[in-house]
């Protein structure tokens, strides 16, 4: 069987859960049976909406110290249930949670795990999985080595949580872990956010983004003369806002806002995965970056390969044409 | 306190990738090299905790012997001593086989925190942290925005998506992996670079190379998932040629 770790917080599902289910009844392709494991203090909601997947079964695994997660508790808990479950593949969505705990999941049990995938292939039956490297510059292909089970995280947006097959009903299975012999040596405080967003970026038709590319704060004025031409919101890549050159909450990507605009035009950005990921469901995308190799071109509908500081003063001249 | 942090030398953010003749790997001959960013910013974290808190900043090391460039450099910018894990299979090795030789070459120093950076900018595994807190028995915590010292414990504080955080505590010793922008980096100064070159260098060989736990089939560049229509020509005309197709082909103006 494979295993599928699912993702909730506080009763509601992380999406992504649903994209791994995807991605792992592609690897299976009927092969073995798929289960889906859910971990919390309190999961029987959660486990009856994954019921609705096509799976054999839902793992619900529950124990008060699983209430808000900390990577000792996760470890623990999912070292018992893959250990008794003994699954071929364990598939997980690639958050910053699973970022946290899936690295000494996979070292305590001594097996391989392969992050950030976005694509699945076999050869000579063997699963080979895709995933970027070097900031998105080369695509690996990638197997993983020593005995099973192995781990595999899904890239966020990789594959599509409507492809996931639904069922008729998997049974639910209510697993309480025992957490015995495991010191839980992290306490987690409440999540909290930084600043209410003073703009919403994700309601933005159009947006203008800044990266790297801009070299220096004085020349943010270039860009935000670019945003007024186009009627664009301003926003920014994760180095722009880590500056200080414009406040957190015009970020995008990962660890910022997702947006899907109108029109996204990316002035000076590379396009590492950790922007693309927020912005790559844009209707239309322009790219302008002095390197054509950037990553950025690979998601844009028009690119122009070119000194921005050039073609930015260039274009707030045709905008501004009647 | 003792802080280690682990830095991984990768190629320069301009480098052009260029395979070798089988494709299984990048051509290491054309590649010019620097400090992985997120590393930096751990080591300029772990040089405030000694500011701040007094002891030593080790930095550490894995790989051939042409990583000593970064490993100097964090000397350069105020670490007190290195340790180089030196082995030319390391350059390629995945992070659960970098994490369990750094592990076996620090075992013995005790440190009370140990920092490296969220990923490296080349293979982009994010593993290396959290395995070797594990092959040393640490408690950690990953994408850490602030790191703070209260009654010989860590409260740090993580990032979550969407602009969420959180703090978490944790008893030392303890490992963290620090975000990119966590702080201001500091630059080496000439004085800095000079004092680096007097400061201890451990080489250290691994026993037994440990095998990666993955293996590279091939590489090849991205493919692209859009049909993109490049706008050549001077930059006038490809303004004037871009807003026409935004008007009348995308019509998002």
């Amino acid at each position: 069987m494979m295993l599928v770790v699912a993702e909730q917080k506080e009763g509601r599902l992380n999406r992504a859960s649903w994209e791994a289910i995807a991605a792992a009844q592609q690897l299976s392709a009927g092969s073995v049976p798929v289960a889906v494991a859910v971990l919390g203090s309190d999961v029987a909601a959660v486990a009856a909406e994954l019921s609705a997947a096509d799976v054999s079964g839902v793992w619900a695994v529950s124990h008060p110290q699983l209430a808000s997660y900390t990577p000792d508790a996760f470890v623990a808990a999912l070292a018992e249930l893959v250990t008794a479950l003994a699954p071929t593949h364990v598939c997980l969505p690639h958050t910053y949670q699973t970022r946290d705990f899936a690295p000494v999941l996979a070292a305590r049990l001594d097996r391989a795990l392969i992050t950030d995938v976005t694509g699945l292939s076999r050869r000579d039956g063997v699963p080979v999985f895709t995933r970027p490297m070097f900031q998105g510059k080369l695509v690996a292909e990638v197997v993983a080595e020593g005995p099973a089970p192995h781990f595999v995280s899904f890239q966020i947006g990789a594959f599509r949580a409507d492809s996931a097959t639904r069922g008729s009903g998997a049974p639910v299975t209510a697993r309480p872990a025992s957490l015995q012999g495991a010191t839980l040596r992290q306490t987690a405080e409440a999540p909290f956010q930084e600043s209410k967003a003073a703009v919403d970026l994700s309601q933005a038709e159009r947006i203008v983004a800044v990266g790297r590319g801009i070299k220096a704060q004085e020349h943010l004025a270039l860009a935000q003369q670019l945003a007024a031409a186009f009627n664009a919101e301003l926003a920014a890549s994760r180095p722009i806002c880590d500056n200080g050159w414009l406040p957190m909450e015009r970020q995008i990507g990962s660890s910022g806002q997702t947006v899907a605009p109108k029109l996204y035009v990316a002035v000076g950005i590379s396009g590492a995965i950790q922007h693309l990921v927020g912005m790559k469901g844009a209707r239309t995308i322009v790219a302008i970056n002095k390197d054509a190799e950037a990553p950025i071109f690979e998601v844009a509908d028009y690119g122009i390969a070119g000194d921005l500081f050039e073609i930015a003063p260039a274009l707030i001249a045709e905008l501004g044409k009647a | 306190m003792k802080v280690a942090v682990c830095i991984k030398q990768v190629p320069t953010r301009g480098w052009q990738p260029r395979l070798n003749d089988d494709r299984s790997w990048v051509r290491d001959a054309d590649i010019s090299y620097e400090m992985n960013e997120p590393d930096a910013y751990a080591l300029e974290e772990a040089l405030r905790l000694k500011e701040k808190h007094g002891g030593e900043v080790v930095v550490v090391s894995a790989g051939p012997a042409r990583v000593q460039q970064v490993i100097r450099e964090a000397l350069a910018r105020g670490a007190d001593r290195a340790i180089h894990a030196q082995d030319d299979a390391l350059g390629r090795a995945d992070a659960a086989a970098a994490a369990a030789t750094v592990a076996e070459a620090v075992r013995s120093e005790q440190f009370d925190v140990v920092l490296t950076g969220l990923q490296s900018d080349d293979q982009g595994h994010a593993q290396f942290g959290p395995v070797l807190a594990e092959r040393l028995g640490m408690p950690h915590s990953t994408i850490i925005m602030e790191v703070q010292v209260v009654d010989g414990a860590l409260r740090v504080k993580r990032e979550l998506e969407g602009g969420w955080f959180q703090y978490l505590a944790m008893p030392l010793p303890a490992l963290l992996t620090i975000q990119s922008g966590i702080n201001q980096l500091r630059y080496a100064t000439l004085k800095g670079i000079m004092a680096a070159k007097k400061k201890e260098l451990r080489v250290v060989t691994p026993n037994a190379p440990v095998a990666s736990r993955q293996r590279v089939l091939s590489l090849s560049l991205p493919l692209k998932s859009k049909q993109t229509v490049m706008i050549t020509g001077a930059p006038a005309d490809a303004a004037r040629e871009l807003v026409r197709r935004l008007r009348e082909e995308a019509r998002v103006l």
